[in-house]
Parts: structure tokens; sequence; C-alpha cells
């Protein structure tokens, strides 16, 4: 092959990538903003200051200002014994890690109600001790910390892997207690790559469906996350409001992919000139 | 004084470490020195306490220390790839040690950067204390290092590797830069390399180490001139290996006239201050190097010359003991 025909062939791999992101990403979503958008803005609006949207986005923050930090604790401490010590059984908490990304949220949400529904293992001693959580906002935070939990470790493992322990064995032999070695030298040293982990995990916590939707049983103003909104609105015919809240959804999505994209630009950067 | 007593390590049933007995005397500068694999690091890390025997026990001044961690032993851990601290400049990373001190042992801000800057003098870095030690060549970051493990002003200093990661030329400044420095403080410091120049160099004595046990321990000269084994023999210096177990330097050879073994030369070329020769034994077809004068006429290749050993020793082929000939 000769040069020209290459570059031919790279401009059409090119274009052939763009057309398809053009195609499947970018115009939907500028389809939910223009749906959103059909009546105008005061529609627009009305439909995002209604009390069950206005309830349904507390939820949705609510939740996500739970499970995240949870995760974030949850996925810092198995990193770390995965990365920093060898045990036994390992290489099945790692797999553990995964479980979540290859079962189905249907699943997730499932598996929920069969210990925690009223017909669950511990129905009967919830039901006793007037604990509810299925059907509640119990369950959802539950449902979202399950199928959020491998964002902030799967992140952390190999970042932690390769950076090895020298760094904190320095610190220890300088004197350094174990939190102070994990708050100036530990911490400092995976930000970026946490950060990453948190911006998707928290990406998903806030756009789950399928887990959350088993669980929430889909009460109005209580129990619906943002995203059970949109569906029930659209189950209802009610293009406008259903897009409007979707439109939010997105916004969340494309705010997420700017960080990201400032994190993964940082991360790099703090990469290069980190190298020995 | 350093007490090591029957130490022993194991991973998953390979012996790393098998009955280590070791003294370090107070203010020497040792050198542990030996091929990959053969232990080294791993009996730092257990001196440090970032690493457990599984049997035997460490003495510090004739108290057991064995059991304590890192952070009680007052050691200086100088790590092979220097370990800094990427996200703080070279004052913080210096004055670590100190800012991380319990509240009432921890001396003010300014004096922990009035010491960070002394230290940094101390390694010939003053006014880098901004940097970052990314911002650092290989040279500049170890002697960083070297000034973190200093600050807290341990009883012991540890260094992997110092110079493993830095190229010829600047090895040998620090080298000499580090011996100066011992000389200076007096400290008690043990070095781990498996570079012998570096060892014979620097080292009051070299302890000699190959497959988890000790091979040698002695001064330069000592490990140099008196091999205990074929392995230090072999490890410690150039060694010709001649049928029957004998072994003899390059420079140990000398040329006569008649008599002597023939040797055929293959090639020659100057090594320094001498001729290094490359040739073949006519009776067994072994290869030798000897080194001539280089104030002399160099041999030309397919000459033969006749030499013979002004020194050997004879190591009996699977023993440890030698035999002095010379
Ligand atoms: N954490 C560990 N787990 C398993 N094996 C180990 C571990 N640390 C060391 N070893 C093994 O113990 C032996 C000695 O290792 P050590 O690091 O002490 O060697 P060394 O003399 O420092 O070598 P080098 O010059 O390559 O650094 C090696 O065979 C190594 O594979
Ligand atoms: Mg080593």
């Amino acid at each position: 092959m000769n040069t020209l025909s290459i570059l031919r062939a790279r401009h059409l791999l090119i274009a052939a990538a763009l057309a398809f992101i053009a195609l499947f990403l970018v115009l939907p979503l500028a389809a939910v903003f223009m749906a959103a958008l059909e009546k105008g803005l005061e529609a627009y609006a009305a439909a995002l200051v209604e009390p069950d949207a206005l309830a349904a986005i507390r939820l949705t923050l609510l939740v996500a200002a739970i499970s995240v930090p949870l995760n974030i604790v949850f996925g810092i401490v198995a990193a770390w014994s995965i990365a920093k010590f060898d045990f036994p059984g390992k290489s099945l908490l790692v797999t553990f890690i995964d479980l979540p990304f290859s079962v189905s949220p249907v699943v997730a949400g499932l598996i929920y109600v069969l210990m925690f529904g009223a017909q669950g293992w511990f129905g009967p001693w919830l039901a006793e001790h007037d604990i509810q959580i299925i059907f509640a906002v119990p369950g959802i935070v539950l449902a979202t910390v399950f199928v959020t939990f491998p964002f902030v470790a799967r992140e952390l493992i190999p970042l932690m892997s390769e950076q090895g322990r020298d760094d904190e064995e320095a610190a220890l032999s300088l004197g350094a207690s174990g939190l102070q070695t994990f708050l100036r030298v530990t911490l400092p040293n995976i930000r970026w790559g946490l950060l990453y982990g948190v911006l998707l995990c928290n990406a998903r916590a806030m756009g789950e469906f399928g887990a959350v939707s088993v669980v929430s049983g889909h009460l109005r103003g209580l129990t619906n996350t943002m995203p059970l909104h949109v569906e029930i609105l659209y189950n209802e015919y009610n293009f406008v409001a259903a897009f409007a809240v979707a439109s939010l959804l997105a916004l969340l999505a494309l705010v997420t992919l700017v960080l990201k994209s400032i994190v993964e630009w940082r991360f790099a950067y703090h990469r290069r000139s980190a190298g020995h | 004084m350093i007490t090591l007593d029957g130490i022993t390590k194991t991973f998953g049933g390979y012996r790393a470490l098998d009955n280590i007995d070791l003294e370090v005397k107070d203010g020497e500068f040792l050198a542990l020195l030996g091929p990959s694999g053969s232990g080294k690091t791993t009996l730092l890390r257990i001196i440090a306490g970032l690493a457990f025997p599984d049997a035997g026990t460490v003495a510090f001044d004739g108290e057991d220390v064995t059991g304590l961690k890192v952070a009680d032993r007052k050691v200086g851990f100088v790590f092979q790839h220097y370990a800094l601290f990427k996200h703080m400049t070279v004052a913080d990373n210096v004055g670590f040690g100190l800012s991380v001190r319990k509240r009432g042992q921890r001396p003010p801000k300014a004096q922990i950067r009035a010491r960070a800057e002394e230290l940094l003098e101390l390694v010939q870095l003053g006014g880098l204390g901004n940097r970052y030690p990314a911002q650092l060549s290989g040279g500049q970051r170890q002697r960083v290092a070297l000034a973190r493990a200093l600050a807290v002003e341990p009883q012991l200093l540890l260094l992997d590797e110092p110079f493993g990661a830095l190229d010829a030329k600047v090895r040998k400044t620090l080298r000499r830069w580090l011996r100066d420095l011992h000389k200076q403080m007096g400290l008690t410091s043990i070095f781990v390399t498996h570079d012998q120049e570096e060892a014979l160099e620097l080292a009051d004595r070299v302890v000699v180490m190959d497959h988890g046990v000790i091979e040698q321990i002695g001064t330069p000269e000592q490990v140099y001139m008196e091999p205990a084994t074929a392995f230090v023999s072999d490890f410690v210096g150039e060694t010709n290996h001649l049928p029957g177990g004998i072994h003899v330097r390059p420079h140990e050879f000398r040329i006569v006239e008649d008599g002597g073994q023939p040797v055929i030369v293959e090639s020659i070329f100057r090594k320094g201050g001498v001729w290094r020769i490359e040739g073949s034994l006519a009776s067994h077809a072994e290869v030798v190097e000897l080194d001539l004068d280089a104030t002399l006429a160099p041999p030309s290749p397919g000459d033969t010359i006749r030499i013979v050993p002004r020194r050997l020793k004879t190591f009996p082929q699977s023993g440890a003991t030698s035999h002095d000939q010379a």
C-alpha cells in the first residue's frame, strides 16, 4: 500500500467512527433536549419544579450522597488490601469486586428483595422491629451501593499495585503513624485516580435504573429517583415532562464527561511528571 | 553495635536467608555484596524492621529489637528507587520525619524548614528546597532521599543499592562523596550493592552473600586477596579459572623467558593503565585474561608468551576451604 491509500483509509476510518458517534450518541442526546423544550421553556421549567419531580431530584441526590462516600471508603479499603498485601482469598475478593459488573442490575435488586422483602430471610424480623428497607430509601441506597461498588476499587487497584509499597514504607521509617501515612502519602498519590473513580461512581449512582426499580416500589414523591420518575412520566405519555427530567440526567452525563476529561488530563500530566 | 543471630527468612518455601550471623560495629561502614537474588535487600529490610525474620534475633546495642517496628528502631532507610513523595517539595520531603512527630516533640514549622535547608546544604542541594522531585536529576533525588533519612537523626543508616539507578560517572562522584560524608558523621551505615568495585572502594568491611548465606566477612583487602571460597574469588574481582580448581587474578601473572605455561595471544587492548591480554592456554585450550604493565611493549596477536602465576589459590571443586600458595 502506498502512503496515499493509507491516508485515505485513515480518513475513512475516522469518518466512520465520527458518523457512528453522531448517529448513536450525539443525535439521541440532542433529541432529548429538543423533546424537552418542544413546548417552550415555561413547560420545561414547570416539569422540573413540580413537587414529584423535585422529590425525585432530592431523593437521587440523597442516594448519591450516601452511596458515593460509602463506596469511596469500601473502594479504598478493598484496593489497599488487594494492592499492598498478600493474603489467602485475594483473587476471590477481586472476583467479588467485579460481580456487580457481571450481574444484571435487576438481579442485584432481586437479591435485596429476597433478603429484606416481606417474604425475605430477614423480612419477619424487620417487620417486627418496624424497619422498612424494601420499597423505602434504605433499599434504594443498598441497591445503588451494590451496583456502583466496582467503580472506585477498580480504578485504584492497578494504580496502587503499580505504586508499590515503597512510599508508605519510607513514611513509616520516618516515624509516621499508619493514619499519617495514609493521609499524607497514600491519598495524595492516588487522588486523581480516586477522583476519576468517584465521578464514574456518582454518575452511575444517579443514573441507575434496573436495581433501583426492583426495590423502590415506585411510590410517587417518596421512593422515585429521577430515572424512575422519567419512566413513569413517559408511560403516562407526558413526554415534555419526561424529557425535561431526562435532560437533567443527560446534563449530568455531560458534566461528568467534562470533569472526567479534566481529571484524565491532570492524571496523565501527574503520571508523566512523576516518572522515575 | 548491631548483632544478628541466626536470621532465617523463607518466602513460600524458598530460603531467602539461611541462618545469618553478623555483627556491625559502631561507626562502621559495612557493605552487603552479592549477586541478584542473594538476599541482600531482605536482610537489610529485616535490620530496618520493614520485614521480620522467621527465626533468629536482631539486637541493637545488646537490646533485642526483633519484634520492633521500623518506626521504633531509629533507622534511616534509603530506598533503591528513592521513594520520594512526589507531591511534596524537596524541603517538605526532607522535613517529613520531623513534621509527623507527636505534638509535644514536633518542632515549629519554621524550625523544620530551617533544618531541611541545613540538611540540603549538607547534601549539596542548598537552594533547591522549593523544587519538586520530578524536577531533579537521579543523583539529586538520591541525595534528597539521604537528607530525608538523616533528618530524623537515626542511629543507623541503611541504603539499598544507593547508586543502582545512576550512570557510571555520577555513581563514582556520589560514591566518593558518600564516603566523605560517612567519615564526617561517623554514623553506623550498611549499604547493599551488587557492584564489587563499589563495595571495595567504600566499605570498612564487606559481607559477601550468595543464596541467602554469608560466604565471607572481611575487609576489602581480605575478601580480595584472601577469598574464603571459590564463589568469593569469582565474584570479587576478576579471576581466571585454571584446571584443578586454581584461581589466578589477571594481574597476578608474570611473563617469563623460559618455562611457565605457553599462551597464544588472541587479542590485546588497553584497559586503563595496563594492557589486557586475552589468550588461550596451549595445553588446555582454556581462555586466560592477564594484565601487563602498559609501559612495556605489548605482544601482538598470534604471539606465544610464557606465563607463571605470581600468586594463586586453589579451591577444592566442591569444598569451601582454600589453600594459599603465594
Ligand atoms: N516479598 C517476597 N515474596 C517472595 N519472594 C521474595 C520476596 N522478597 C524477596 N523474595 C525472594 O527472596 C530472594 C532474595 O531477594 P532479595 O530481594 O533479598 O535479593 P537481593 O539480593 O536484594 O537481589 P537484587 O540485587 O536483585 O536486589 C529472591 O529469590 C526473591 O525472589
Ligand atoms: Mg535488592
